[in-house]
């Protein structure tokens, strides 16, 4: 458990206390740790470490980034499928990643699956070259290169 | 009490846009010319259909009863978590079996990694 942790459970617990309610109350416990956690990031650059929920924001940032993500190619998919002439170059490309670990590959293969217009088809033996099917490979090519480098910077914010 | 009529519009407005896009991944499943193209069509609007319908149920009894269900979130976790192992899975299985791009595929560069060597 790490100290910042521990002083923002010290922080609601004065919270609490100092209130002088009747009786101790989940909920004023519960607006104290809010309290906390706005002092400590306002503070924590003083304790010399990181702040101790950053990734827990760094992980909405991705989720928000997903989301968004998700909504523009869908609209571009179907768009593809609803125009009335099939103009789609459907490929296979290659694309060699700058995250390391497995959990970091993963992920990002989860993602990319999860968006509409690409698959990862297979990951190399070495863990870092993705084969991704793309549903329009030319003129798209661009998009799902920026997509795939949103993503990277939005997971190396997570585990690093 | 609008503010409970205005959250129960958005959450119908939300259930509505989730059918609309799963019909349209409907019509791409038959359009589209291989298992590939079409793989794209059935997991990948499914996803964004999901997720607008569960949020949009969410959101309605959030209004209108004021009840949190945390089994429809629980359930967009789970299908956001197998939705592209399942699609991953099949379109892998696929290639390796050999079953050929369509027509109109422009680039293969995984052909020579996988196909190559066993010939």
């Amino acid at each position: 458990m790490s100290p910042q942790f521990l002083l923002n459970l010290f922080i609601a617990l004065l919270w609490m206390l100092l209130m002088d309610e009747d009786k101790p109350r989940f909920s004023t416990f519960l607006d104290g740790f809010l309290v906390g956690i706005g002092i400590i990031f306002v503070m924590h650059r003083f304790f010399g470490t990181q702040f101790y929920l950053r990734r827990l924001f760094s992980t909405i940032k991705l989720l928000l980034t997903f989301i968004s993500e998700l909504i523009q190619s869908s609209i571009l998919v179907l768009t593809q499928i609803l125009s009335p002439k099939l103009k789609i170059q459907p490929g296979i490309i290659k694309y060699q990643t700058i995250l390391e670990s497995d959990v970091e590959v993963t992920t990002l293969s989860l993602l990319l699956t999860l968006t509409p217009g690409s698959v990862v088809m297979e990951v190399a033996p070495d863990g870092h070259t993705l084969y991704i099917h793309a549903m329009d490979v030319k003129k798209s090519r661009n998009a799902l290169l920026k997509q795939i480098k949103n993503f990277e910077k939005a997971i190396m914010e997570v585990t690093r | 009490m609008s503010g409970s009529e205005v959250g129960e519009f958005v959450g119908a407005l939300f259930i509505l846009t989730g059918g609309i896009a799963s019909v349209i991944s409907v019509f791409g499943l038959i359009r589209l010319p291989d298992v590939y193209t079409r793989s794209h069509a059935a997991t990948k609007s499914s996803t964004l259909a999901v997720l607008l319908t569960l949020s949009g149920t969410f959101i309605y009894f959030w209004a209108s009863e004021g009840f949190l269900s945390v089994r429809l979130l629980l359930g967009i976790v789970f299908v956001f978590l197998t939705a592209p192992v399942a699609g991953h899975l099949i379109v892998r299985a696929a290639y390796r079996s050999k079953v050929k791009l369509a027509d109109i595929s422009t680039e293969d560069e995984l052909y020579e990694v996988l196909h190559k060597k066993n010939e």
